[in-house]
């Protein structure tokens, strides 16, 4: 076990990968001679060289298209969106191309192509700061992992350059410097093996990627109040493991959702439904949800701070519940 | 920067290629195309009756691309095409029992019945199927061309698509890319003259579509589509450069579609008596007409083959009639495909 940033757990999936199978390469759009936007690829390209660290134009649909034809062609693609919000760009590949391609032929062959791209937020204004998981979870044929932790982000980067499908690895730009245990040596994470992070009897709180590290944080502040809760990580939005939260709620009868996406229609909706029809009988309070507040992301800092759900909201929240 | 040189060249070249085959190959590019139009006419018809759903877009009169294009090709060169895909697969000799059964949705299909008309395909036989959202399948011929780059491969890619796909985006980007990255990737436009039923000076600021490829400095070529040892000629010429390492090749096709852009199309865009005026430029009977009279081939000939394309195309319509439609179970399966961790 040695501490490594989520940055460096990422880099040392890619770079274990690539001297694993030659099949491996990266593609993007200042993944080389840059070293990446966030710096996740910096010094891959002097290792691997121009064949392997490819440059692309701005160019999002054939960046993701090409890397699929690639995967047809029998490579393993990384391709880099610089964040989720181009990914839009895309999008037509993503869901018509990589999501269908296995079934809409028969099962013939599919494109085991890996997207990554980073979620986030900082002071960017309405087109940078958003989170389109619940899009891409809600469909057949791809699978959707938004790791939290860098041991997990190290692992399930790693299973996903091996799968046979197709793979949307959602990062988080604020989750980047963050640090955590890694493994040492190789190992894999499987995909729809959602994770307790932390046991509680009171209250089970469901998150992912960043609003992991809230949720635990507050869970702290509540366990200073005798207040105890669960907390899960999905880990994978698809598949989605829901096994252990269902199982949770049966000790716990209260459940919060916490995700940084708008509420309606995000992957709390999906989450509390399941809740409400595999634990009904277990629950004393309605399922709860907490995401951002239902506008584009304002720039101001004040402003913006205040359109993200927080470790108070959470607190604030679970106490209202477990009263 | 290509000059228009370039171009006019490689045309002289393919106009001088006259009847430059032998009598075998010549027959068996007739059959070729007798075999996608009367494959398409009894498809039409099982249509119309019912036994076939969904959106059909028919090929007749457009069948010298595909049969040209592809016999200038190797057997494993990668072709991804568009939605009108039926004669591209007759052409790389997917089975015809096996994509008539497609089309009626029996288990059978060469898709098991889940793509259908659109969605032909044949991983083994490099034949990456048909794609419907117009221009969506361009960039995946670009990853499959550098495939072969990267992995020092002899093989080339072909992206096949007609003159409005021309105009969105996804063709841009990809010719962009394709140039800059410089791999084995042939661009062949089915120039039909109409996007849907938008004609092309309604729909393109340009009315050539080698102008959109010299932009993006790629050699490109314009060819008589409806003239199946053009396309034969050109596309070999365009794959041996590719091959060569000289990058992306653009060949435009000038053709004409019979049929309407889909089944139950009104034809509101067009007059009857151009249809029946581009008609008369049938590439099937012009090519029967040149065969015969450079005595490579008799009435006899013609006769016989038709015959047995006849056969052929009623045991695929057999075949697709007393095969059985997918069990309810297949609705479930091929989501994913089955997850191997190696390592």
């Amino acid at each position: 076990m040695a501490e490594q940033s989520y940055r460096d757990a990422i880099k040392a999936a890619l770079r274990e990968e690539m001297q694993r199978d030659e099949r491996v390469f990266i593609l993007g759009e200042e993944v080389g001679v840059w070293g990446g936007t966030y710096a996740v690829t910096r010094g891959l390209y002097d290792e691997f060289g121009a064949k392997r660290v490819r440059d692309t134009p701005i160019a999002e649909a054939v960046i993701v298209g090409a890397a699929m034809g690639a995967a047809m062609g029998g490579l393993r693609p990384v391709a880099e969106l610089m964040t989720i919000n181009f990914s839009l760009v895309a999008i037509d590949q993503i869901v018509n191309n990589a999501s269908k391609m296995f079934y809409m032929f028969g099962g013939q062959f599919s494109c085991p192509v890996v997207i990554r791209t980073p979620a986030g937020w900082g002071q960017l204004a309405a087109t940078h700061s958003q989170s389109f998981e619940a899009w891409y979870a809600s469909l057949p044929g791809l699978i959707v992992a938004m790791p939290a932790t860098p041991r997990d982000a190290k692992g399930l980067l790693k299973r996903a350059l091996r799968s046979n499908n197709p793979v949307m690895f959602i990062e988080h730009a604020r989750l980047y410097n963050v640090t955590g245990e890694v493994p040492d040596g190789d190992y894999t994470i499987p995909f729809g093996v959602s994770e307790i992070k932390r046991a509680g009897r009171d209250v089970t709180i469901v998150s992912y990627s960043r609003m992991l590290h809230v949720a635990l944080a507050a869970a702290n502040q509540l366990a200073q109040e005798n207040i105890e809760a669960t907390v899960i990580d999905l880990r994978t939005l698809r598949p989605l493991d829901l096994a252990p939260v269902i199982e949770s709620v049966k000790q716990t009868h209260r459940a919060v959702i916490v995700e940084e996406d708008w509420v309606s229609c995000g992957m709390g909706a999906e989450i509390a439904a399941r809740i409400g029809k595999d634990a009904f009988d277990y629950l004393d309070a309605p399922v709860e949800r907490l995401g951002a507040i239902e506008v584009p992301m304002p720039y101001s800092k004040p402003l913006e701070a205040l359109a993200l759900p927080e470790e108070k909201h959470i607190i604030a929240r679970v106490k209202e519940m477990v009263r | 920067m290509t000059n228009p040189a370039t171009v006019a060249t490689i045309q002289a070249a393919s106009r001088d290629a006259t009847l430059s085959v032998t009598r075998e190959q010549g027959l068996d590019l007739w059959r070729q195309m007798i075999l996608i139009r009367r494959f398409e006419e009894r498809a039409e018809q099982a249509y119309t009756e019912g036994k076939i759903g969904g959106f059909m877009h028919l090929y007749i009169g457009e069948e010298a691309i595909a049969v040209g294009a592809l016999a200038g090709l190797n057997p494993d060169d990668d072709v991804v095409t568009h939605y009108r895909d039926h004669g591209y697969a007759l052409a790389r000799a997917l089975a015809p029992n096996a994509l008539m059964a497609e089309l009626y949705g029996k288990a059978t299909g060469i898709c098991k019945g889940k793509g259908g008309s659109m969605h032909f395909a044949d991983p083994q036989k490099h034949f990456w199927g048909g794609y419907a959202i117009v221009g969506g399948h361009i960039p995946l011929a670009v990853g499959l061309a550098f495939a072969a780059q990267y992995q020092n491969q002899s093989r080339v890619a072909v992206a096949i698509f007609g003159d409005g796909a021309t105009n969105i985006g996804m063709f841009h980007e990809s010719l962009n890319m394709a140039k800059v990255w410089n791999v084995p990737l042939i661009i062949l436009v089915e120039n039909n003259q109409y996007g849907m039923g938008t004609a092309v000076h309604r729909a393109s600021a340009v009315p050539d579509m080698i102008t959109k490829a010299l932009a993006y400095n790629i050699p490109a070529v314009q060819v008589d589509g409806n003239d199946v040892l053009a396309m034969r000629d050109v596309m070999m010429h365009a794959a041996q450069n590719a091959r060569c390492g000289e990058g992306p090749q653009f060949i435009e096709a000038h053709t004409y579609r019979w049929r309407g852009h889909s089944m139950g199309d009104p034809q509101r865009y067009r007059s009857k008596d151009e249809v029946e005026k581009m008609k008369t430029r049938d590439p099937i009977a012009r090519f029967e007409n040149r065969l015969r009279e450079s005595a490579r081939a008799t009435q006899d000939d013609f006769a016989r083959i038709r015959a047995e394309v006849e056969r052929v195309v009623a045991e695929s319509i057999e075949f697709a009639e007393t095969s059985p439609f997918p069990e309810p179970s297949e609705l479930y399966t091929d989501v994913f495909a089955p997850e191997v961790v190696n390592g």
